[in-house]
């Protein structure tokens, strides 16, 4: 009996040490990268001539380096919002489609083709959107263009392929199966007896899904956009080679401008001398703070809605 | 004759066309949806078939202008496979221990639920940040040279916490009877653990696993700040500069010639059908065990 009781102990400690210790490592990681970015971003900050938050020009390699956020900042917020824009109504839709709409049997697979977008490395994306998409959309901006330039968005003397709005696209695509993913995980939560109410005293099934669906999916919509516009702000290697990459604040979404933080780290790396590496990591660290914001107020609204399912 | 009087009275046709115009939105959407993902397949394949042949699988890129005919992605094809093995080795170690942690140690205390919301948030860290903190890290602050294996940790950042939920969610799944019954026969914790939970678990955790590379082999932002590039082989993941197939995917789309473009719709292709394979096998497993699938 003693020595069975006392092999449990000697097994069990270790065993348990490791597996916390793991989890606290998972922790020390994030805290790491908070630190190390900060750590690696003063001394070029230091040297920095200019302000940081509001410089829009990027020339940290210079003798004199010049270089700030706001540029930046202003292309990574206004493409992932375009981007969120376009992708969210289609999301809501695929994924009622698969929750509501598709037959019972089809539904698995039809699910499984909306995660295979999110399977496509995001450099193929990139390759498409220069090789197919940049090209093919010179007609529909033109167009936009044409008789839409009362809407200051379309507005401007130039119109090109490479734009704003062709990365929006592109990030659209990218992050529309997580909005996807999730919503249907939603509405498939939904309680039944309601639906099935609903539908007894004769409403159609579109008045159904507007009157117990969508607003038992509500919060999980919300979050699943955060995600993925979370996601559309991290986006690197897509949008830096569609981006014209130029540092300038500028609304017009069909002309040869924007740049966004993730490209502009990832075209400067190159060429980058310490000072420019300093200037690309305190971007970044701005970057990471944006998203830490976006997701955890995603993770909040979600784990908030959980509560709530498992109390009703 | 008298009609018998219901009450029901038939749908407004305003209601019906609604229903109707709704159906059809959602079925444009779901069309919507798939038509870049047709696009982008279709694309890959036209184009990366003309130089997918045995020199692209065989060659590197050394003393190939960007003009020159040939060449291929050889030493991008090792670097990826090395990148991805040590970011797997870091990374679901650390990964399973903690979804471990979670369900069995943790029950819901604060550490636990701190741990819990990180993995989430972790979920979330844009892979070039990943990227930009290796650089800071390994490169800068520790003097260490680019590597795949500077890669490769850049990489296990963004695998732990798919890791950790995928083999979270799987160890949930195990029946408690089944531990209650390894206790009641004198069995310590940490051997039911190693015996029972994690065998029962055990392809759901590999299915988890394998998404996970899958989502990770197709990264190219952290690897080109810390495996920074090369044209040559390196079969070193510990020194210097290597490659990886979504960097050369990159570099050769940057450079503007039409026999460059071609290496990289290849190297789109190569990249796709690994992604693409490992997903498949991971569904597969994860199908073939799926308790809803026995039951019928």
């Amino acid at each position: 009996m003693r020595r069975s009781a006392f092999r449990r102990s000697r097994g069990d400690v270790p065993f348990r040490f490791a597996s916390t210790g793991a989890g606290i490592v998972l922790l020390a990681i994030m805290a790491a990268i908070g630190v190390f970015l900060v750590v690696k971003a003063v001394p070029a900050l230091q040297a920095n001539t200019s302000n940081f938050l509001t410089e829009k020009t990027w020339t940290p390699n210079a003798v004199e380096p010049q270089f700030g956020i706001a540029a930046l900042a202003f292309g990574t917020v206004l493409s992932s919002f375009l981007a969120l824009i376009i992708a969210t109504p289609v999301a809501i839709g695929v994924a009622l489609f698969i929750s509501h709409y598709a037959p019972r049997r089809l539904a698995a697979v039809l699910g499984y083709v909306v995660d295979l977008l999110a399977a496509v490395p995001s450099v193929v994306y990139g390759l498409w959107g220069v090789a197919f998409l940049v090209p093919f959309m010179r007609g529909p901006s033109e167009f936009l263009n044409t008789y839409f330039a009362w809407i200051p968005l379309f507005g401007g003397d130039q119109v090109v392929g490479k734009s704003m709005l062709t990365a929006s696209i592109v990030l659209a695509i990218m992050i529309l199966p997580i909005i996807a993913a999730i919503s249907r995980e939603v509405f498939l939560q939904a309680p039944k007896m309601q639906e099935e109410a609903a539908l007894a005293l004769g409403a159609t099934r579109w008045e159904m899904i507007r009157m117990s669906v969508l607003p038992f999916g509500r919060p999980g919509i919300i979050s699943a956009a955060m995600l993925g516009l979370g996601r559309a702000m991290g986006e690197t290697i897509a949008v830096a080679l569609i981006l014209p990459a130029t540092f300038g604040i500028s609304f017009q979404i069909l002309g040869p401008n924007g740049n966004s933080i993730a490209a502009n780290i990832a075209n400067g790396f190159g060429e980058a001398t310490t000072i420019g590496r300093g200037a690309l990591i305190a971007s970044g660290l701005v970057l990471f703070l944006i998203t830490l914001v976006v997701n955890m107020g995603a993770r909040m609204i979600i784990a908030r809605r959980k509560e709530f399912a498992r109390a009703a | 004759m008298t009609t018998v009087q219901t009450g029901i009275q038939p749908i407004s046709t305003s209601r019906r066309v609604k229903d109707r115009v709704v159906q059809a939105l959602v079925y444009l959407a779901f069309a919507i949806a798939v038509v870049p993902l047709l696009s982008v397949l279709w694309l890959v394949v036209k184009n990366g078939l003309a130089r997918f042949d045995l020199e692209f699988l065989t060659h590197s890129m050394r003393n190939i202008g960007a003009r020159d005919a040939g060449g291929g992605a050889y030493h991008a094809i090792i670097g990826t496979l090395e990148q991805v093995l040590f970011a797997s080795l870091i990374a679901v170690p650390i990964g399973l221990l903690t979804a471990v942690y979670l369900v069995e140690y943790g029950s819901g205390g604060r550490l636990s639920r701190w741990i819990s919301f990180f993995v989430d948030v972790m979920t979330g860290v844009p892979s070039v940040v990943s990227g930009l903190f290796v650089l800071a890290f390994w490169v800068l602050a520790l003097g260490m040279p680019f590597s795949g294996f500077a890669g490769a940790m850049a990489l296990s950042i963004l695998m732990m916490p798919v890791v950790v939920r995928s083999a979270e969610e799987m160890l949930r799944l195990v029946p408690n009877d089944l531990r209650e019954a390894s206790y009641a026969l004198g069995v310590p914790k940490w051997r039911t653990i190693v015996k029972v939970v994690l065998p029962t678990a055990f392809t759901g955790i590999v299915t988890g696993v394998m998404l996970a590379v899958a989502r990770v082999a197709g990264e190219t932002a952290p690897l080109l700040l810390t495996v920074f590039f090369t044209d040559s082989i390196n079969n070193n993941p510990f020194n210097g500069p290597q490659m990886g197939l979504p960097l050369y995917v990159f570099d050769q789309a940057g450079r503007p010639t039409d026999t460059a473009i071609d290496r990289a719709w290849t190297g789109a292709l190569t990249l796709i059908l690994i992604v693409m394979l490992l997903n498949l096998v991971a569904r597969l497993i994860a199908w073939w065990r799926s308790p809803a699938k026995r039951g019928s």
